[in-house]
Order: C-alpha cells, then sequence, then structure tokens
C-alpha cells in the first residue's frame, strides 16, 4: 500500500472512530437512560469496530478500499462543488427548476468530452439541458404535483 | 392456488400499462452501465407515490426484474456488464457477438432470463405462505434476532472486510435511532432539524445509492469512454428456444443455483452468474469451450441472475427482513403506502401481495418478449455520455427525495448520506448492511424493548433472549456467518498477494 491510501485509512478510520466513541459518549450519558438502552448496544459494537479499525490503519493492515486517487480528486472536485452548492443552497434559493436547470448546464459543460471550441457542442449542452428540464417539469409539477420551492422562477 | 384468484387483477388497463412500462423502461435503465437495478428501483419509488399501493409494487417489481435481464444487452454488445449481476454474461455472451451472433446471444440471455425468473418466482408462490404461516410464531425476541441476523448476514457475506461490514451495519442501525424515541418520547442524536423526525428512508436510500453513482461518474473526468456497439445478424427465434433446452444441464444448474442464492439473505445476484457459470462449465462435457463464446455460458449466468430475483423477496414478505438491498429498497416502496411486510401480509392485504407476485409472474414472460425486440434500442441507450448520466442522476435524485415530504430536509439528508457513502466505499464499506441497519433498526429496537419489557416481567432478559431453540438457531446463523467470513478472509488473505486485492478492488469500483 502507498503513503496516499494509507494515510487516507488512517485519516477515515480515525474519522469514523471519533464518531463512534462520541456516539457512545452520548448513550451513556445522555437522559432518560432507557431511551438509550439500545443506542448503547449499537454503539458500543461500533465504537469497538472503529476503534479495531482505526488500529488496524495506522498499523498499515488495512487490505480493502484503494483510497481516492490525485486524478480522481481533480476530476470530481468541479463536479462535486457544484453539485454541493446546487443541493445545499441553490435548489432553495433559485428555485428548483433553474436551479437544476443551471446545475445540468455547468456539469454537462465540465464533463462531456465534446470540444468546447464546438458550438454545435454548446448547442447539443443547451438542448439536452432544456430537454431535462422540460421532462422534470412535465413529471413532478405536471404528473406528481410537487410543489417545489421557489417554482421555476426566483 | 390463492395466486390464481389474483391474477386477473394484474391485466386491468392501468396495471397492465404499469407492469409495461416498468418492463419496456427496466430494460433500458439496466442496460445502462452505471444505473444498478437496486438504484433504479430507488429512483423510481417517488413515481408510485400517487398511484395504488399494487401498482406501485407492480411498477418497481417489473423494473427489478427487468434491470437484472437488461444488463445482459451492454454485457453482451458492449462488453459492459449493466449491473454487476451480469459480469459471468459478458465471458460468453460478448464473444459470441464478436463472432456475428450477438442475436443469438440475447434471445439465448432473455429466454433463459426468463425461464430462470420463473422459476424463481414459483419458489416465491410456495414458499411464502408456508414460511409465513411458520413465522407467525415468533415473538419479539426472535424478532429481534432476526434483524439482526439481516444485518450480520449482509455485513459479512456482503463486503470484502468482515469488520467493516458490520461497522457498516452499526452506522445504519445507529442512523435508524436519530429522532425522537418511541417510547419515551426523549430525543436522541438530533444535531440538525433537518433529521428531527430521524431519517426517512427514501431518501437515505436514493442517496446511498444514487449519488456514489452520480461521484464516481465524475471522477471519470471528460474521458471520452464510448464503447463501440456491435451490430446484430438476424437470428431466427425459434432456433433460440431449441438451444436453450438442448442445453438443458446449464439452464437447470443456472435455475437451481440462482434460486438457492436468492434465498440466502445478503449473497443476492452479483455473485449468483459467476457461480452458475462455475458450476456449469465443471459439469459440461464442453467445458473447453467456455470462455470461447459458448451458449451455455449465457444460459448458465443468466438463468441464474433471473432465478434468484423471486426468491430474494421470500424473506421480505414473510419475516419484513429483506434479503438484498434491492428487496430492501422494495420494503421502502411498500411503508410508504402504510404496509409493512410480514407473516400477517397475506391475511391482511392479499390483494396487494398476490397481485404484486403475480405480476413479478407475467413480467417475467413480457421481459423475455419485448427484451428481444429492443434490445438495440437498449444498447444505444447504454452508450449516453457519462456526463449526461451523472447530471440526470442527481436531478432525479434531488426531486425524488424532495417530494417524499416536500422537505429540503429530505433532499440535505439524502445528499449528506450519499456524499458520506461514497467516501466510505473508497475505504472498503459497503451500502448494503448500512441501508439493511437503517431499515432493520427500528424493528430491531422496537422488539428489543418489547421482550425487555416481557422478560423483567416474567423470566428476566438473559433467559428471554438466549435460551429456546428458536433463539439458539438464529443466534448460532448469526455466529456461523460471521465465523464463516472470517474464515474465507483469512483463507483468501493466504493465497492473495497485495497486488492482488488491489486489482480486484479497482476492477469492483
Amino acid at each position: 500500500m502507498t503513503d496516499l491510501p494509507r494515510n487516507q485509512h488512517i485519516f477515515a478510520s480515525g474519522l469514523i472512530a471519533a464518531v463512534g466513541v462520541s456516539i457512545a459518549y452520548i448513550s451513556f450519558t445522555q437522559e432518560p437512560a432507557d431511551a438509550f438502552i439500545f443506542p448503547r448496544l449499537i454503539s458500543s459494537v461500533f465504537a469497538v469496530l472503529a476503534i479495531w479499525t482505526f488500529g488496524k490503519a495506522i498499523l498499515g493492515r488495512t487490505k480493502v478500499g484503494n483510497g481516492i486517487s490525485y486524478d480522481a480528486m481533480r476530476n470530481m472536485l468541479p463536479g462535486l462543488i457544484v453539485a454541493i452548492i446546487y443541493v445545499y443552497w441553490a435548489a432553495k434559493a433559485f428555485g428548483f427548476y433553474t436551479a437544476t436547470a443551471i446545475a445540468f448546464f455547468i456539469l454537462l459543460s465540465l464533463y462531456d468530452p465534446s470540444p468546447h471550441s464546438e458550438l454545435k457542442s454548446w448547442g447539443k449542452r443547451l438542448l439536452i439541458t432544456a430537454g431535462f428540464i422540460a421532462v422534470m417539469y412535465g413529471l413532478f409539477a405536471q404528473l406528481l404535483n410537487v410543489f417545489t420551492p421557489q417554482e421555476i422562477f426566483f | 392456488m390463492e395466486f390464481l384468484y389474483y391474477m386477473g387483477d394484474v391485466f386491468t388497463p392501468i396495471n397492465f400499462g404499469l407492469l409495461l412500462l416498468g418492463t419496456i423502461g427496466g430494460l433500458i435503465l439496466g442496460a445502462t452501465p452505471g444505473l444498478s437495478p437496486t438504484m433504479a428501483v430507488a429512483l423510481l419509488i417517488p413515481f408510485t407515490f400517487k398511484l395504488e399501493p399494487q401498482q406501485g409494487l407492480i411498477l418497481l417489481g417489473a423494473a427489478y426484474t427487468s434491470t437484472v435481464a437488461g444488463g445482459a444487452v451492454s454485457a453482451i454488445l458492449l462488453k459492459i456488464p449493466g449491473a454487476p449481476a451480469n459480469i459471468a454474461t459478458t465471458l460468453d455472451g460478448h464473444t459470441m457477438a464478436t463472432k456475428g451472433e450477438g442475436a443469438k446471444a440475447l434471445q439465448l440471455s432473455f429466454i433463459a432470463s426468463a425461464i430462470g425468473g420463473l422459476f424463481g418466482v414459483f419458489l416465491l408462490i410456495f414458499l411464502t405462505p408456508v414460511l409465513a404461516q411458520w413465522a407467525l410464531a415468533f415473538g419479539p425476541s426472535h424478532l429481534f434476532w432476526l434483524a439482526i441476523l439481516g444485518v450480520t448476514v449482509i455485513g459479512t457475506l456482503d463486503s470484502s472486510s468482515v469488520v467493516k461490514g458490520l461497522l457498516s451495519g452499526c452506522i445504519g442501525l445507529w442512523l435508524a435511532t436519530i429522532g425522537f424515541d418511541d417510547i419515551m418520547g426523549a430525543q436522541r442524536f438530533i444535531f440538525h432539524p433537518a433529521v428531527s423526525g430521524g431519517i426517512n428512508v427514501i431518501p437515505a436510500l436514493i442517496g446511498l445509492f444514487a449519488i456514489p453513482q452520480v461521484i464516481t461518474m465524475f471522477t471519470k473526468g471528460r474521458r471520452n469512454d464510448d464503447a463501440e456497439v456491435i451490430n446484430v445478424k438476424k437470428h431466427p427465434i425459434r432456433l433460440a428456444f431449441v438451444e436453450v433446452f438442448k442445453r438443458k444441464t446449464a439452464l437447470a444448474i443456472g435455475t437451481i443455483t440462482g434460486s438457492i442464492i436468492g434465498l440466502i439473505p445478503g449473497v443476492g445476484g452479483q455473485i449468483a452468474g459467476l457461480v452458475a457459470y462455475d458450476q456449469s462449465k465443471k459439469f459440461s462435457k464442453e467445458s473447453d469451450k467456455f470462455g470461447t463464446g459458448h451458449s451455455e455460458g449465457v444460459i448458465a449466468a443468466e438463468s441464474a441472475n433471473n432465478a434468484m430475483v423471486g426468491p430474494s423477496l421470500v424473506p421480505l414478505l414473510t419475516l419484513s427482513i429483506p434479503g438484498s438491498p434491492t428487496a430492501a429498497v422494495l420494503l421502502g416502496g411498500l411503508l410508504i403506502h402504510g404496509i409493512f411486510p410480514g407473516p400477517d401480509l397475506f391475511m391482511n392485504y392479499p390483494q396487494v401481495a398476490w397481485t404484486f407476485i403475480d405480476s413479478m409472474l407475467i413480467g417475467q414472460l413480457l421481459m423475455c418478449i419485448f427484451g428481444l425486440y429492443i434490445a438495440g434500442l437498449a444498447a444505444s441507450v447504454a452508450r449516453v455520455p457519462h456526463a449526461v448520466m451523472a447530471a440526470i442522476v442527481l436531478g432525479l435524485a434531488v426531486f425524488g427525495s424532495y417530494s417524499v415530504q416536500n422537505s429540503m430536509g429530505d433532499v440535505y439528508v439524502m445528499a449528506t448520506l450519499g456524499l458520506g457513502m461514497y467516501f466510505l466505499e473508497r475505504f472498503g464499506f459497503s451500502a448494503a448492511p448500512l441501508v439493511l441497519g437503517l431499515i432493520l433498526g427500528p424493528i430491531a429496537e422496537a422488539n428489543f424493548i418489547q421482550g425487555s419489557m416481557i422478560a423483567n416481567a416474567t423470566v428476566g432478559k438473559a433467559t428471554y433472549f438466549f435460551t429456546g431453540w428458536l433463539n439458539w438457531l438464529l443466534i448460532l446463523i448469526v455466529s456461523a456467518s460471521i465465523a464463516y467470513s472470517v474464515w474465507m478472509e483469512i483463507m483468501a488473505r493466504r493465497y492473495t498477494t497485495k497486488d492482488d486485492a488491489v486489482a480486484k478492488e479497482e476492477a469492483l469500483s
């Protein structure tokens, strides 16, 4: 195992161990105790297994999971940022359909292999985006009557 | 023979229309690499809200059946399995296609899928009522152990690492405790208003299965990975039927292996095709032809894939324990209509249960008929660029999770769990035990509390939960599944170098 996955494994399993121990601590200290009987049972096993995994990661004995390569990180980051902004902020602020159209178009532009220099590629992306939004509007707004925040416009 | 009584309900215009829609849509979705059957069914759940329970289940059941079979199209014509279940089909199916026998391979795969699938659904029909009667005798302690069994079996058998599999199950069980405690009304782990009512299963399922796929597509960057679709020449379907029945041994091995594997919770279709292919090769008189475009390879793999669909629903419909991630998603589809499966499902909702099962029976035949005609279209859809697919899945996930309760909180839960699951998967954790933990957590807790109350008033907790032959049997199965998986992991490490393990991980991811 190279240093990259090993360090990543230590970080990831350390984080999970921290969550496990925190949950166990909360379960055993919160009141009323009767409401936390089952969480205590679960969190004890959770904490033990998480610490075990963390220990194995520190000793470099983790056998499964390749972590994330630099290439994968570099490729996913722009899309991930767009997706996070879309889900956690833009969908509510701009309206579902407007935000979805913008996010969809940006994601297509970021990951579509067609050359950015050709006007035809941009036209194709716009058409696909418009088609997708029309289908989503037909399905959710018209067929399922789902009232989304802000609907189409700001 | 109660299933015959409800058969007519499948043929009402709306029900049959939904069955057709689910079958054709499922075939196309199944052929699309990156869209697993579980994810396809999870994304479809929001579209069932407005439907009657049996209509929703017909749509989901048809999609489940045909996505498994549809995966063969891209496996044969593009050498890209539509789902992990179709890996074994690629071995001989694609070689047949390159030799100009693509149409024959597709015909064999759909006919074998339909035969295997029909056998599996008949097993579901005849086993379910028997097991349901037996399950009526289960008390809280047994149901508690059954829920734990569901999580541990999937956690240990479905994961590359036993510890990480069990840890995933624990994370799921913990997530299920978030919200207000049912008995005391106390707040538990509410660290954000979005989870004050607990974690809704549907957005969680959509997030856990769809978002990791979206991020995985992002990691491919702007790479153009267009695969070449092999053109198919016409092949008389009559000859395909003759060929399937001539290869009786491969068909029987595939069907029986798939059915048995389907009955074991957690094992599922991923390995059914591979095990059937391997067994068929061992028993074949022409074993040297396997891998060179031999029809037996396609027949064994595809009959096994679909034979496991019916039996994989037996634990869900009788014990309310989903035996696979897709069954867990179907459970979500039942829960949104206020139907909780279990031993009394066939008494309280016979129409829903039997119409659903009957629709799967008819769905197998429709899948065979339409599969043969729309294979070409499905293969074209399979070439949709991953950039488009990622954006579509993300949009559907956001709209789908919002529409569950018209709540932005559900969208945040979906995205957060999905994001977390992607990173967990990269470090060897698996979504299946986490989902099972999330779904079975409330069952385990409710029965644990109920059992504790009975125990405190009678024989004490230790005696109540740890004595009696059924408790012992369930504890034995839990222990055996963990011991078996630990043993297999040790043996695999002994014979596998680190490089092999890394290569296997890369192939799986």
